[in-house]
């Protein structure tokens, strides 16, 4: 399993190395000229020339691209062309605001998709399992957007139960240190503001739970039918194991393969695509950072960010990898 | 079986009344904090401001961008100032000022006792070294060079020379006069920094930023919030009267209205028009209008065929319903665009009729033209909301619908804003729709940026050249007499109007929502202003 681990992690540098030429080339190719657009539309044109020049933009495309490398092999991401900050320190905290995100939104996702789809197999075809899945149905349908926007309605104005926007409140603000808010107010101590943090969190990880949600739910309920049809199956029923033991024990080992094969590729869109759920719930995070970048057409910051959103993606799918070895032993990797 | 069963339904169903719990205890947090603010006797003294998007520096020479004015107009102060709610000029740092008869030497008496928030003095000197830093810029790092004609030792540049005359008088020599010279000195980018501070800061100065202003800066994180808090030693006495103010970025409309309706936020700018009366039904929050400085216009390039022919833009003129437009998509809280400029700028000319919707006439315009068939053509929208243009898309196929009245087929496109501001700046569009927020109040800054042939490239994205024009605000440039140079800004709006490079649509007025309590914001029409004044019943 380490050869495995660490060929895999090596054959990580060409794919990223590959992503930063595609990344790079399809930036330069779309039109849109960054001087003009961060001196606004009061510029003129010496000064967009002038512009160019000192941010590099004239030189050939290789140039710049080598130059890029080369400065990544010194760790060096490059210098945000909007707010002039080195994007080394910029990002991080955008990053761990979605990582919180995308980690409660597929907590959530996963214990009521996975539960919902076994449920739904065992009582297959009876009330529970047609609501379900028509539940799931309007989830990977639902516009995340108008969600959104619902929740806020019910949650905080009608109700009062939760915040709309934010990570905090704001009027007792959370000294970060990791950025992530939960652990650092538990590092402080502070478990009010632990709460705090975890009611910001409720509604934007319930929106974007929605559809991985219903995808999880649905690929669960489909592999576990499968399964529940195998005759160990029949058998383990036979001797009158429980239900909980027939589920969880035997057969959601043999199912569960898929389900993490969606359930690692769920997370990694997240990571980069929760900007609908980002930009209703004001909420900091890396895809609201791109988007912005993508607007101003900030080069350096649409490089840097995308490959690190791609590389936590292929870390993530080495993980669900690794996970399949572990629930099922028949997989080896070491030959 | 069933007891596995059970067993699933417990543990849901301590799961969600764990999230319930949650919900519950915060709740009771949030009531309690609120309520020890209103009743506890202590006043309510930290302002939660919440804006579409962040600010890209916080110093204000570095950026043209509104959102930074918002912050930095409270740490920064200019020379002069605006008034509350116009742009008529008052004595700022600079208590009094002298102008030479020739119009080329101004001599600032400085206000004194002042200070900056690093402690440092405020003197003759700090002035002189912020003109200097400016001026010795370029275009990559300060704008400076778009009101004041360039950087020093350039051709077009205005000020010959900043001097200190004594600690606490300052003196401006021109290059050659420049009418909203005093204007130009009150905008937000030329706020007066502590020059201890910018040296020791360097780079840095855009994230630390420190001047002579009501309120300091304590933090800012990136697209989340930036907090000022109270200028104890701030030289007006007893002000300002908040003590904290946080900004916060909602990007949002709807979700930051729901934000200030659940009580998260005091104040936010961006209220859509169709939010309006769900901010008048509801007795804790209030409705606060930005005066208009503004226009919203389709804009023809009259250096392409149809759109050369003058007869062409004067019929597309005819064709759209301003009326409707604003009805249905500024809630009826905008002025139909008749002139380039809005009216709350001094040298606006009422006595300009605009061309009437009236379709028949657009089509006896178009058959003189030679168009009785009509014609086709591409309608750009704008990608992005600006108050003046809140829908681009839908101004656009209403404007398409009128169009195909009168035989001219318009195919409405679109592609992203910096492209889009890109191929205006070519000249790529048949037409196009765009607008502006004036910076100073002076007309020229409407006039001249957009319309003259010298902005051919940069702001006049029609292409319009028209020397009769040109000659005329050129001479209101160099003109230091209100009057004459009002009367020549109304000549000038009689020759555009006459022209038809654009069609003006609208001047729209910037809704603004705050909590009931919140009172003495005067929202500003340049679009920043300081909360100076700003406190909590």
């Amino acid at each position: 399993m380490l050869t495995y681990t660490a060929r895999r992690l090596l054959s990580l540098i060409p794919v990223l190395f590959g992503m930063t030429l595609v990344v790079f080339a399809i930036i330069h190719a779309i039109p849109g000229d960054p001087a003009q657009v961060i001196l606004g539309q009061r510029a003129t044109k010496e000064a967009i020339e002038t512009l160019t020049r000192e941010l590099g933009l004239d030189r050939p495309w290789y140039i710049q691209y080598f130059d890029y490398i080369k400065s990544l092999f010194t760790g060096d991401l490059g210098t945000s062309l909007r707010t002039r900050g080195p994007i080394n320190q910029e990002i991080w905290p955008y990053l761990a605001a979605t990582l919180e995100l995308t980690g409660a939104a597929m907590f959530i996702a996963v214990l009521i998709g996975v539960n919902a789809g076994i449920i739904s197999a065992w009582y297959s075809n009876s009330w529970f399992d047609y609501t379900a899945m028509i539940l799931a149905l309007i989830g990977v349908s639902m516009p995340i957007f108008w969600l959104g926007l619902m929740e806020q309605w019910a949650f905080s104005i009608q109700l009062g139960w939760l915040p709309t926007t934010g990570r905090e409140d704001v009027r007792d603000p959370i000294t970060a240190i990791t950025n992530l808010y939960l652990v650092d107010t538990l590092i402080q101590g502070r478990p009010d503001q632990f709460i705090t943090a975890l009611k910001h969190l409720i509604l934007p990880s319930v929106a974007l739970a929605t559809i991985p949600m219903a995808i999880i739910a649905r690929m669960t309920r489909s592999t576990m039918l499968e399964v529940m049809k195998a005759d160990y199956i029949r058998t383990a029923r036979a001797k009158g194991l429980g239900m909980f033991w027939v589920v969880y024990k035997h057969s959601l080992k043999n199912a569960i393969i898929p389900v993490l094969t969606v359930i690692g590729l769920q997370t990694g869109l997240l990571l980069g695509g929760a900007i609908l759920t980002e930009t209703i719930f004001g909420w900091p995070g890396i895809g609201r950072y791109l988007y912005d970048a993508i607007g101003y057409r900030d080069y350096p910051v649409i490089q840097s960010g995308i490959l690190i959103i791609a590389a936590i993606f292929v870390f993530i799918n080495l993980i669900v990898d690794l996970l399949y070895a572990l629930v099922d032993p028949r997989i080896k990797y070491n030959q | 079986m069933n007891k596995s069963m059970r067993m699933l339904l417990v543990s849901i169903l301590a799961i969600s009344m764990f999230l319930v719990g949650c919900s519950g205890k915060t709740n009771t947090a949030t009531e309690g904090e609120n309520g020890s603010a209103s009743e506890g006797g202590s006043k309510k003294d930290t302002l939660v401001f919440a804006r579409g998007g962040d600010s890209t520096s916080l110093d204000p020479i570095t950026t043209t961008e509104g959102e930074t004015f918002k912050v930095t107009e409270n740490i920064f102060e200019t020379l002069l100032e605006y008034g509350e709610q116009d742009t008529t000029i008052h004595p700022g740092l600079a208590e009094e000022w002298k102008v030479s008869p020739d119009n080329l030497t101004y001599t600032f008496k400085l206000r004194e006792g002042v200070k900056f928030h690093d402690g440092t003095d405020f003197n003759a000197d700090a002035v002189v070294y912020n003109f200097e830093r400016w001026m010795n810029g370029d275009a990559d790092k300060f704008p400076y060079y778009t009101m004041f004609g360039g950087f020093k030792g350039e051709e077009g540049h205005v000020i010959k020379e900043v001097k200190a005359v004594d600690e606490h008088t300052v003196e401006f020599v021109l290059n050659r006069p420049q009418a909203p010279f005093l204007k130009n000195l009150a905008m937000s980018p030329f706020g007066i920094a502590s020059p201890e501070a910018v040296e020791e800061q360097g780079d840095n100065f855009r994230s630390n930023p420190v001047g002579t202003g009501p309120f300091k800066f304590v933090e800012w994180k990136q697209n989340d919030r930036i907090v000022l808090e109270k200028n104890q030693e701030y030289w007006q006495d007893g002000l300002p009267k908040l003590n904290k103010i946080i900004f916060r970025v909602i990007p949002e409309n709807t979700a930051r209205l729901n934000a200030l309706s659940n009580g998260e936020i005091d104040l936010m700018d961006g209220l859509n028009n169709s939010d309006e009366a769900s901010v008048t039904g509801n007795s804790s929050l209030q409705v606060i209008e930005r005066p208009s400085m503004n226009v919203g216009y389709i804009g023809f390039t009259v250096n392409r065929k149809p759109f050369d022919n003058k007869l062409v833009r004067q019929a597309l003129s005819h064709a759209i319903d301003k009326k409707s437009i604003i009805d249905s998509f500024y809630g009826g809280k905008a002025d139909a665009a008749i002139n380039p400029m809005p009216p709350s700028i001094e040298g606006y000319n009422e006595s300009i009729e605009d061309y009437p919707y009236d379709l028949e006439k657009a089509k006896e315009l178009l058959a003189e033209a030679g168009y009785e068939d009509g014609f086709e053509m591409d309608l750009w929208a704008m990608p992005v909301a600006r108050p003046y243009m809140p829908e681009g898309m839908k101004v656009a196929e209403v404007i398409q619908e009128s169009f195909s009245k009168i035989g001219v087929k318009a195919n409405i496109q679109s592609v992203d804003w910096a492209t889009y501001l890109e191929k205006a700046a070519k000249g790529d569009f048949d037409a196009y729709m765009l607008g502006w927020t004036g910076d100073n109040g002076d007309p020229d800054n409407f006039l001249y940026t957009l319309l003259d042939k010298d902005s051919i490239g940069s702001n006049n994205y029609s292409y319009y050249s028209s020397d009769e024009l040109h000659d005329i605000l050129i001479e209101a440039q160099t003109e230091s007499d209100q009057t004459k140079r009002n009367e020549l800004y109304k000549k000038a709006q009689e020759i555009i109007k006459e022209d038809a490079p654009w069609v003006p649509l609208v001047h729209s007025t910037p809704l603004i929502a705050a909590t009931k309590d919140l009172q003495g914001y005067k929202p500003h029409p340049t679009g920043s202003e300081a909360l100076t004044h700003v406190e909590f019943k």
